[in-house]
């Protein structure tokens, strides 16, 4: 990989006496989408937030496109307009439309004016499939629609890698599809993208890497087929075939 | 006067038309000073109460322990106490605030020590999701406070920050003790000078006109704003 986008080198993240991330290394090329999987615990939603600094890791370092997120110098809040964040819980403002959701960055942070943030936004809730939803607010939207805006919300700032965590881990299974499809159409138009998820069909026909995690540590990592089919460490297997049984 | 039934003996002695009339200006300019002091007190209590709400969100421990500490303090002390405090003991270091002075001073600490709580307890219980949200978009902790998390705290405070701040405004009353001329220290004076408590009831039906109207609109922001998911 000759220049990667996202560059995470020695990781570590300690809550108190847990040590979460044990030195994790994680590269990223430019337009390729990493899949992350492991069991609970094992530090993937806390290696996700590391790269944005959301958390604070311990001691590592962090690169996203050239920035150097943990540089007291950096312009954290700048930064991070580069890296879009989608969540497990979908975390779309209550009081706000679908539109005031997707602008309010727009405009506090990106510093267009309410009408540029708008056709903007409008253009980022389009590309979700959301157009006609723009006057909703969260409470009169599916989860399904909710997660779609989110995306909205994180693409309208057009983020060089977007980072998602478990995307679809709080939503009904018939309103996974229309998330992955959104996830899909992303990808396509070249989006830089790490996911976790337990999606493994999604993992298996669009992502260009899987990484398993456990405990803290990058157990190992290749491409879909190779860790699905055939994965080299004990611990993989039995994760995948465990997986694979529901 | 042998013919007075109970009922003329009732009216003659609380509602007394020629007492009343002789005491409703000064029951009028009490409501004036009512109306001041109580505007003053919520505006400053509340503004100062957000204020250290605000504070105490930059999580510095020294700086919360402080206000946590005021804020005990004047939510355990009974408001009478605090305005006597202020009116007898600040001469003693030559400053000597009015009893109108006193009184606002008082009644706005308490009210921004209940309120600091409420706005606080508003503040804690929006959900670290929304604050993640706003801060992964590139929004600094100041616009997220004001734009995603500050919205969304007020209207959970609405109806315990109504009930506080019309409890709290009614303690006006208490500045009769130090010489405020409101509602009922005009009352109680014309009592005492006319020996009837006629000048009590309009006293009585001036707080009625006063707070009745705030009561209702706060039951209607409290229905206008109640919390949609």
């Amino acid at each position: 990989m000759d220049k990667p986008i996202v560059d995470a080198r020695g990781l570590h993240k300690h809550f108190g006496a847990l040590h979460v991330l044990k030195g994790v290394d994680l590269r990223v090329a430019e337009r390729e989408l990493v899949f992350v999987i492991g069991p609970s615990g094992s530090g993937k939603s806390t290696l996700l937030r590391c790269l944005n600094r959301l958390e604070e890791p311990s001691s590592g370092s962090v690169v996203v496109d050239g920035i150097d997120m943990l540089d007291p110098r950096t312009d954290i809040n700048h930064a991070r307009q580069r890296i879009g964040m989608v969540f497990q819980s979908f975390n779309l403002y209550p009081h706000m439309t679908a539109l005031g959701n997707v602008t309010l960055a727009l405009r506090k942070v990106a510093g267009k004016s309410r009408a540029g943030a708008e056709a903007l936004g409008q253009a980022a809730l389009e590309r979700v499939g959301l157009a006609d939803r723009a006057g909703h607010t969260p409470g009169q939207l599916s989860g399904g629609q909710q997660q779609r805006v989110a995306i909205a919300r994180a693409i309208a700032l057009e983020p060089r890698v977007m980072l998602f965590d478990e995307p679809t881990s709080a939503l009904d299974p018939e309103l996974v599809g229309s998330v992955l499809e959104v996830m899909r159409s992303l990808r396509e138009s070249g989006m830089t993208m790490i996911v976790v998820s337990h999606e493994m069909g999604f993992a298996r026909n669009a992502a260009d890497r899987v990484v398993f995690m456990d405990e803290g540590a990058i157990v190992e990592q290749g491409p879909p087929a190779a860790i699905f089919e055939n994965p080299a460490h004990e611990r993989t297997r039995a994760f995948i075939g465990q997986i694979q049984r529901h | 006067m042998s013919g007075w039934s109970s009922w003329d003996r009732f009216t003659d002695t609380f509602f007394n038309a020629k007492v009343m009339l002789k005491y409703l200006p000064d029951i009028l300019s009490g409501m004036v000073v009512t109306i001041e002091l109580a505007l003053l007190i919520v505006v400053t209590g509340l503004a100062a109460g957000l204020a250290l709400a605000l504070l105490r969100s930059l999580a510095i421990r020294p700086l919360n322990w402080l206000i946590i500490l005021i804020v005990d303090l004047f939510r355990s002390l009974p408001p009478l106490v605090i305005i006597v405090l202020i009116y007898f003991g600040l001469p003693s270091v030559d400053l000597s605030p009015s009893g109108f002075v006193s009184t606002w001073l008082s009644l706005a600490f308490v009210l921004m020590a209940f309120s600091e709580e409420i706005f606080w307890a508003g503040i804690t219980s929006v959900a670290k999701g929304q604050w993640e949200a706003a801060r992964s978009t590139g929004l600094s902790f100041g616009q997220t406070l004001m734009n995603v998390v500050l919205p969304q705290a007020f209207r959970l405070t609405i109806p315990p920050l109504t009930n506080r701040t019309i409890a709290i405004t009614k303690g006006t009353a208490l500045g009769t003790v130090v010489a405020v001329t409101e509602i009922l220290g005009q009352a109680s004076s014309a009592m005492s000078n006319s020996y009837n408590p006629s000048p009590l009831m309009m006293g009585a039906a001036a707080y009625i006109v006063l707070f009745l109207p705030v009561v209702v609109a706060a039951r209607w922001v409290e229905t206008r704003f109640a919390w949609k998911r």
